[in-house]
């Protein structure tokens, strides 16, 4: 697994550039991990990405699109309008985790 | 190592103009996932999605009929049942009830992964930027109209226009 330098520390990724340490995930990192997708995060991004934090933390899986608008109450229209094209992957992303294994 | 430059996922290079289309041709609710569950993902990647419903595909946008489709264990040779190693044998696949109790089981089964039911798959697939289309010919033979169908079905087409509009799409029958 390679690791990269950010913010001036080392973190683990796969080959994609997806953590694989979730524990080495903050906040300012994440805010980082952002500005690499080009994606200006406001106040609701980061209410996304802190339900995705905290539903992964309880069952150690990333939540779909369809569990963040279902139990995280983020319409998915709404994850469309913030994250792009590819809302799952880029949430995941920004909020260090794996990209989600879910088919739906 | 460290890697001298950040590795970013590359999620905008690999934004093609890739297009899909997928026929739903099926009434029964076990066949009408997998170009639900296909599109869908599809729309996470990125893709444009059509879906285009025809024949028994049609109860799928059907306003009341999306609601009320059924699953029949009768034909099917693949319907296991709860018990490990059993399944339905087709003397008991026409059984009073057995519709109503696969259907339930169906349901259920699918709901336990938190995938969604055909009308609210729909209204996702719909808020991701999916595009539904009518069967001409099936609303002909059906006596139906745009008012009997979802109001985010964008059209009813005919053969030729859907053949127009996949010009370079992958397209898939189900």
């Amino acid at each position: 697994m390679p690791t990269q330098n950010m913010l001036g520390r080392e973190i683990h990724v796969d080959d994609e550039g997806f953590l694989t340490e979730p524990d080495e995930w903050d906040e300012a990192l994440g805010a980082e991990l952002a500005k690499q997708i080009d994606i200006e995060m406001t106040d609701r991004h980061w209410e996304v990405v802190r339900f995705l934090r905290a539903d992964f933390s309880e069952r150690g899986e990333t939540a779909t699109t369809r569990r963040v608008d279902s139990v995280g109450g983020f319409s998915v229209k709404e994850q469309f309008a913030l994250f792009p094209k590819k809302p799952a992957k880029k949430m995941a992303y920004v909020a260090g985790l794996p990209k989600p294994h879910g088919c739906v | 190592m460290a890697t001298a430059k950040p590795l970013v996922p590359k999620f905008d290079d690999e934004t093609t103009d890739r297009k899909l289309a997928i026929i739903c041709s099926k009434g029964n609710l076990d066949m009408a996932y997998p170009g639900l569950v296909l599109g869908n993902a599809a729309l996470g990647e990125g893709v444009e999605v059509h879906l285009f419903f025809t024949f028994w595909g049609f109860d799928m946008i059907h306003k009341k009929r999306q609601k009320k489709m059924k699953f029949s264990p009768v034909g099917n040779f693949a319907m296991h049942m709860p018990v490990v190693g059993t399944r339905i044998p087709q003397w008991m696949a026409w059984w009073p009830g057995m519709q109503p109790f696969s259907t339930w089981y169906l349901r259920r089964s699918v709901r336990k992964l938190g995938v969604p039911t055909v009308p609210d798959f729909l209204d996702q697939i719909s808020a991701s930027g999916g595009h539904l289309w009518g069967c001409k010919m099936s609303a002909d033979m059906g006596g139906l109209t745009m008012d009997d169908l979802r109001d985010d079905v964008e059209g009813i087409i005919t053969a030729t226009d859907f053949i127009e509009m996949t010009a370079g799409a992958q397209v898939l029958f189900v």
